[in-house]
C-alpha cells in the first residue's frame, strides 16, 4: 500500500502538467471559442495517453541516464520536489518547465545518494532548454512566412478560413497532445521506472510491462488535470495570445507541438542520423517555453519591435532557478525523509575492481593502469569510487562504473524481446546466456563481448558506448 | 464536420445575397430617380416598391446572418467587425429607401437645369456603392486586396461631393422661393448621402481588414 502512496507525487505532477501544459495545446482554440472545452479536453486526454504509451519511452531513458532513482521513497521525493517547484514558480508567473524541475530534483537525489550525474546527459538536456524555444521560434517564423505568402495570394472566404482553422486546431491539437504525452510523460513517471511497484501482466495476447502501466497511470493523471482544472488556464492562455490572428495562433500551436515531437520521436531521429547528421536527443522540453518561442517567432516576422524582454528574462532565469530550487528542495526533503521518517530513499550501490575484472575493463578500451592499489577495495558510492581513481576519465567513467558495480544480475529476456533496438546478433548473443545468473556485470559483459563486437565497448567512442550502456541497462536485471 | 461545412456555405451565400441586395438597391435607386425625372410616375412607383422590398429583405438577411454568427460561434475574432460592416452597409439600403420615398411623397418640382446634374450625382453615388461592394467582397475573400480597392470609393464620394455642391449653388442662384430651394437642397443632400454612407462602410472595412490580415 505504501508503494502506491509513493506514486502519488508523480500523479500530482501529472495532474499539474495536465492542468497547465495542456493549455498550451488547446488554449488558443478554446480561449478564442473556436473549439468547445469539452471537445478540447476529450481530444487532448486521448492523444496524451496515446503519445505516452507509444512514444514516451525515449525521453524517459534520457532522464534515467541522468540519474536512475533506485528506491521508491526517493522517487516519491524527487517527483514531489519537482511538483512543488512547478507550483511555486507558477505562482510567481514564470512559464515554468516541469522537465527543468525534475532534472534539478534528480540531481538533488544524485548528490544525496553519492550517484554521479552524467554530465553529457545533463549537457544534452540543458542545451535542449535553450534550443527548444529557439527552434520553436524558427518553425513559427517559417510557417508564418509561408502562410502569409499563400493566404495573400489565395481567395478563401473568411468563413471558410474559419472552418479550416477549426479543423486545423483540432488536428494540430491532437498532434500537440500526442507530442506532449510522448515528450513529457518522462517528467511525470520517469523517476519511478526503475522502482515501479507494478508487475507485468497479460490480457489475452496483449502484455503490459510495468513501465507501460506506469505511463498509463501517469497519462490518466495528466488527463484528470486537463478535465478538472485546465479550463481556466486554456482561457487565460487564449487571452494572453489573443493579439494573434486565428491563423497565427494555429501556427504557434503547430510550431510548439512540432518541437515537442522533434525531441521525442525516435523514428525522426533515426531518419536524421541515416542522413549523416547528429541524432536529435530525446529530451523532455517545456511546452510553455516552446509556445513563448513560437509567439516570438511570429512577432519577429510581423516586424514587432516590442519583444517582451521581461518575459524572456524570466524564462532564462528559470533555466537556472527552477533546477536549483528543485534540487535543493529534493536534497533537503530526502534528508528529512531518511533521517526523520526512517525511510530508505536510495539503495547503496557498491563498486569493486578485481584483478580479473580489471582485464575485462582494459579489454573494453579503458585504462585502469595506475589504480592497482584499488584492487578488491569496496566503494560505497559512485562518487567515492571516482574520488579514489587517479585521473578519472569523464568520458569513460560510466562504462567503468557499470563494469565495476557489485551485484548478481541476469539477462532479462522479456525486456530484450520487447526492446526494438536490439540487433539480431545482439539478441542471439543475449539468448545464449539467457537463464544464467552472473555474480557481477563484468562477467556477463565478458560473455557477450566474446560472442559479438556489437556488445563490445570501444575506446574513444563515447556516443556508441553510451548507447550500448543504455542497452545493457535495459536488458539486465538484478537478481533478488 | 460535413454538416458544419454545409452550414458555412449557406451562411456565405446569405452574406453574398446581402451584398447583392445593397448593390441592386443602388441600381434601382438610380433607375427610379431617372424615371421620376422623366415623369414616368407609375413606373417610378413600381421601383419605389422594389426598393422598399429590398430594404426589408436586407434587414431580414442581416438578422439571420447575425444570429447564425452568434449561435454557431463563428468568426470569434472578427465577428464584431463583420456585424459592424453589415450594419453600416444596411444604412445605404435604408437611406436609398428613405430618399426615394421622400420623392414619392413630396413629388418635388425639379427645374430642367438641375435634372442632368441630379442624374450625374446619382451616377457618382451608385459608382461609390459599386466600388464599395468590391471592397466588401475583397474583405471576405482576401483582406490583402481591400486597400487597393478603397481609393475608388473615396474617388466617387469626392466626385459626389463636388457635384452636390455645384447643384446646390445653382439652385440657390435661381429666383425660386426659398422653401423650394431648401426642399431641393435636402434632396441633393439625400442623394449625396448615399456616397457618404458608402465611404463610412469603406472606413469600417479598412480597419477590419487590417485586423484580419494574418
Amino acid at each position: 500500500m505504501l508503494s502506491f502512496f509513493f506514486l502519488s507525487s508523480g500523479l500530482f505532477l501529472g495532474w499539474s502538467l495536465g492542468a497547465n501544459d495542456a493549455a498550451n495545446v488547446f488554449g488558443p482554440a478554446v480561449g478564442s471559442r473556436m473549439l468547445k472545452f469539452g471537445t478540447a479536453a476529450a481530444v487532448s486526454s486521448i492523444f496524451i495517453i496515446l503519445g505516452a504509451a507509444f512514444s514516451g519511452a525515449e525521453t524517459s531513458e534520457t532522464l534515467d541516464s541522468l540519474g536512475s532513482v533506485n528506491e521508491l521513497a526517493g522517487a516519491f521525493i524527487v517527483a514531489l520536489a519537482a511538483a512543488f517547484t512547478v507550483y511555486w514558480m507558477t505562482r510567481l508567473h514564470i512559464p515554468v518547465s516541469t522537465s527543468q524541475a525534475i532534472v534539478g530534483s534528480i540531481i538533488g537525489w544524485n548528490v544525496f545518494s553519492g550517484n554521479l550525474t552524467d554530465i553529457s546527459a545533463l549537457a544534452k538536456i540543458v542545451s535542449s532548454w535553450v534550443t527548444a524555444p529557439l527552434l520553436s521560434a524558427c518553425f513559427s517564423a517559417v510557417l508564418y512566412g509561408i502562410a502569409k505568402a499563400v493566404l495573400s495570394k489565395s481567395s478563401i472566404h473568411i468563413l471558410k478560413l474559419d472552418y479550416y482553422n477549426r479543423i486545423g486546431f483540432l488536428i494540430v491539437g491532437a498532434f500537440g497532445a500526442y507530442s506532449l504525452g510522448a515528450n513529457n510523460i518522462a517528467n511525470v513517471m520517469g523517476v519511478f521506472i526503475s522502482v515501479s511497484p507494478f508487475r507485468p501482466f497479460e490480457i489475452g495476447t496483449v502484455s503490459f510491462s510495468s513501465t507501460e502501466q506506469l505511463f498509463m497511470l501517469g497519462s490518466l493523471a495528466i488527463a484528470a488535470g486537463i478535465i478538472s482544472y485546465s479550463s481556466e488556464t486554456m482561457k487565460t492562455i487564449g487571452r494572453r495570445i489573443a493579439r494573434l490572428s486565428p491563423v497565427a495562433a494555429l501556427i504557434a500551436v503547430s510550431s510548439s507541438s512540432l518541437v515537442l515531437f522533434v525531441f521525442s520521436s525516435s523514428s525522426l531521429s533515426r531518419l536524421i542520423e541515416s542522413a549523416g547528421l547528429p541524432p536529435i536527443p530525446h529530451v523532455p522540453v517545456s511546452s510553455s517555453q516552446a509556445m513563448v518561442g513560437a509567439v516570438i517567432g511570429i512577432g519577429l516576422i510581423k516586424g514587432s519591435r516590442e519583444l517582451n524582454y521581461k518575459l524572456l528574462g524570466k524564462i532564462a532565469s528559470g533555466w537556472l532557478s527552477t533546477p536549483v530550487a528543485a534540487g535543493l528542495l529534493s536534497f533537503i526533503s530526502l534528508f528529512v525523509l531518511q533521517n526523520v521518517f526512517n525511510q530508505e530513499v536510495y539503495k547503496p550501490i557498491y563498486y569493486k575492481v578485481s584483478r580479473e575484472s580489471a582485464k575485462v575493463i582494459e579489454s573494453a578500451g579503458l585504462d585502469f593502469k595506475g589504480n592497482e592499489e584499488l584492487y578488491d577495495s569496496i566503494f560505497r558510492s559512485a562518487s567515492e569510487f571516482k574520488d579514489a581513481l587517479k585521473d578519472p576519465d569523464n568520458d569513460s567513467i560510466r562504462v567503468l562504473l557499470f563494469l565495476s558495480q557489485i551485484g548478481e544480475v541476469y539477462p532479462d529476456m522479456d525486456r530484450a524481446l520487447t526492446d526494438g533496438r536490439l540487433s539480431d546478433v545482439q539478441f542471439s548473443a543475449l539468448a545464449s546466456v539467457g537463464g544464467m545468473n552472473f555474480q557481477s556485470r563484468w562477467q556477463l559483459y565478458e560473455r557477450l563481448a566474446a560472442q559479438t563486437e556489437e556488445w563490445r565497448f570501444e575506446a574513444g567512442k563515447t556516443v556508441r558506448n553510451a548507447r550500448l550502456l543504455r542497452l545493457f541497462k535495459t536488458v539486465i536485471s538484478e537478481a533478488d | 464536420m460535413q454538416f458544419i461545412f454545409k452550414q458555412t456555405n449557406e451562411l456565405i451565400r446569405s452574406i453574398e445575397e446581402f451584398i447583392d441586395i445593397t448593390r441592386e438597391g443602388s441600381l434601382h435607386f438610380k433607375k427610379a430617380l431617372s424615371l421620376f425625372l422623366e415623369n414616368k410616375i407609375a413606373e417610378f412607383e413600381e421601383r419605389v416598391a422594389i426598393i422598399s422590398e429590398n430594404e426589408h429583405n436586407a434587414d431580414s438577411l442581416k438578422k439571420i446572418i447575425e444570429s447564425k454568427l452568434y449561435l454557431r460561434m463563428l468568426l470569434p475574432e472578427s465577428r464584431g467587425d463583420v456585424l459592424t460592416i453589415l450594419e453600416t452597409m444596411d444604412k445605404i439600403t435604408n437611406r436609398s429607401k428613405s430618399v426615394i420615398k421622400a420623392f414619392s411623397v413630396e413629388r418635388p418640382e425639379i427645374p430642367e437645369d438641375v435634372k442632368s446634374g441630379m442624374l450625374e450625382l446619382a451616377e457618382a453615388a451608385d459608382k461609390a456603392v459599386e466600388a464599395l461592394v468590391a471592397v466588401v467582397r475583397a474583405y471576405f475573400d482576401n483582406a490583402h486586396n481591400v486597400h487597393e480597392k478603397l481609393h475608388l470609393v473615396k474617388f466617387y464620394e469626392k466626385e459626389a461631393d463636388v457635384l452636390s455642391e455645384k447643384i446646390k449653388r445653382d439652385i440657390f442662384a435661381y429666383s425660386t422661393p426659398l422653401a423650394v430651394k431648401l426642399q431641393l437642397r435636402d434632396f441633393i443632400s439625400g442623394i449625396d448621402g448615399l456616397a457618404d454612407s458608402a465611404l463610412d462602410v469603406a472606413d469600417v472595412v479598412s480597419i477590419a481588414a487590417a485586423r484580419l490580415i494574418v
